[in-house]
């Protein structure tokens, strides 16, 4: 049986009296497992992410990531989480390879080792070539390209993604997309990722959380591995509905 | 330097006001305007001679010890302020105090203060150099973006970690900055120190010199310590340049 490799159980973030950034959260997502959380801006995607990676403690309830929690066992996680951001988060003063290695670099890898296998990242993003740039001299894309690698590179256990492809113009975005999906699934990780697009969430997840203010699972829709245009178009109304929008 | 870096208009701009000099020189006594060449001479002696090249390495060699020992300091507090609110509550008004005392009422606290001459300067350039660096520290560490904190946050540094390869690199920029306003502070501080009661240095020689009413030395004695801080301004300019290549230029 896949063990669970995230949950949420009862957890509430309240930053105010009264004002929840989530409300009684629950949910699990099991180890391997594409889960994508969709909800319109504000309904607590962003303060589940912070949970996720122990950045905030809850008020109440409990976050298990890997079996452990991760505000408490904060060290504990170091190596285990990878993070994709909505904007690239690069260190401008770094150059590409030297962004791309941020983490094995944190982990203690001498600068030999940290470089080849951050290359290695690099290169199969598309980058050989411009690992010696500094972000200002990269594209968009090519700097959340930069930022992928960065978290693939330490070889995370669950990899959350924050809207990292909605800045980016269409036609990148799609590319990344896929490419984000079939690294996480060809490396067995487990993914999390926020979107605002239904129809992203649909084409990358196995599984989309519709969270509702605030900050609660209002619907969970399992995604089948083949989707025709009406189950598609399904899909879409079950989760507009989800979000009180349909 | 390379030929196109060269300011041809600032170059000018300079000759033009040595012109000018001189052309009044010509007109009007030579104790008020001395020519260019009298001038020239006394740099000269005070350059090539031992006795007077020692009297002027004593003030930048003060100059620099002082402001070294600020800047580390200084940005070692405002970083503990910015790390910490309620280190930040008790020492930023006091700092504040500090920094709002007249620099000539330093100098006449620390001659009473201090009997010996060298930690009396010291202490004035320490007192009034210090709060900059701190305040340009603190500013400087709160600036730092939450996003790329919580981006090395995710990946769990130890707090040196996050020093070395986040805090640091962000408040360099800042940290020139405060070197470049204190550079020129301290510089007229300490000749202001050493005009009471030092008997070496570019603020002594300063202070015979108009005992003598010998304006030619004063003007080459203060053209020693303009060179000194514009060499200095220079050094930190290629410095800074050399340590934040990575800055994207502007083409316009």
């Amino acid at each position: 049986m896949t063990k669970d490799a995230i949950v949420f159980k009862n957890v509430c973030k309240e930053f105010s009296p009264g004002d929840f950034g989530v409300r009684d959260l629950d949910f699990q997502i099991k180890e391997g497992e594409m889960v994508a959380i969709v909800g319109k801006t504000g309904c607590g995607k962003s303060t589940a992410f912070n949970l996720l990676l122990g950045l905030t403690k809850p008020t109440s309830g409990q976050v298990k990531v890997d079996g452990l929690d991760p505000y408490q066992s904060f060290q504990e996680f170091k190596g285990k989480l990878g993070m994709v951001f909505q904007n690239d988060r690069l260190l401008p003063w770094r150059t590409a390879l030297e962004n791309a290695a941020i983490g094995l670099e944190v982990n203690g890898l001498k600068e030999k080792e940290r470089n080849k296998i951050a290359m290695e990242w690099l290169e199969r993003l598309g980058l050989s070539g411009w690992e010696d740039k500094f972000p200002h001299e990269l594209s968009g894309g090519m700097k959340q390209r930069v930022s992928i690698a960065r978290a693939f590179s330490v070889d995370p256990k669950i990899i959350l993604c924050d809207e990292s492809f909605s800045a980016l113009d269409e036609l990148t975005a799609i590319k990344l997309r896929k490419e984000f999906v079939h690294l996480i699934r060809e490396n067995n990780k487990t993914g999390v990722f926020i979107t605002h697009s239904i129809g992203e969430a649909i084409e990358m997840a196995d599984r989309v959380l519709v969270y509702k203010k605030p900050g609660h699972v209002a619907k969970e829709i399992t995604v089948p591995s083949e989707i025709d245009v009406k189950k598609m178009e399904e899909l879409r109304k079950n989760i507009l509905n989800g979000m009180d929008i349909a | 330097m390379s030929i196109k870096k060269i300011n041809y208009k600032g170059i000018l701009a300079g000759l033009v006001l040595l012109a000018i000099w001189q052309g009044v020189s010509l007109v009007t006594p030579s104790y008020l305007f001395p020519p260019l060449q009298e001038i020239g001479v006394d740099l000269f002696y005070i350059i090539s001679n031992g006795e007077t090249l020692q009297h002027a390495l004593t003030t930048m060699a003060r100059i620099l010890v002082g402001l070294v020992i600020s800047f580390l300091i200084g940005t070692l507090l405002g970083l503990i302020m910015g790390m910490e609110d309620s280190i930040n509550d008790i020492v930023r008004p006091v700092l504040s105090f500090i920094q709002g005392v007249p620099a000539l009422s330093w100098v006449v606290i620390a001659v009473i203060w201090f009997q010996q001459v060298e930690l009396r300067i010291f202490f004035i350039i320490l007192i009034t150099a210090l709060p900059n660096f701190s305040f340009q520290a603190f500013d400087s560490y709160k600036a730092i973006s939450k996003d790329l904190r919580e981006m090395m946050l995710v990946f769990r540094p130890r707090s040196n970690q996050m020093f070395r390869m986040l805090i640091f690199p962000s408040i360099i920029p800042d940290l020139f900055t405060a070197w470049k306003v204190n550079l020129g502070n301290s510089t007229r501080v300490a000749i202001v120190a050493e005009l009471v009661g030092a008997t070496v240095g570019v603020g002594y020689q300063l202070s015979s010199a108009q005992s003598l009413f010998d304006l030619p030395m004063a003007l080459a004695w203060t053209l020693v310590l303009v060179i000194f801080v514009i060499v200095m301004q220079i050094v930190l300019g290629r410095f800074e340049n050399s340590l934040l290549s990575w800055r994207p230029k502007a083409e316009r």
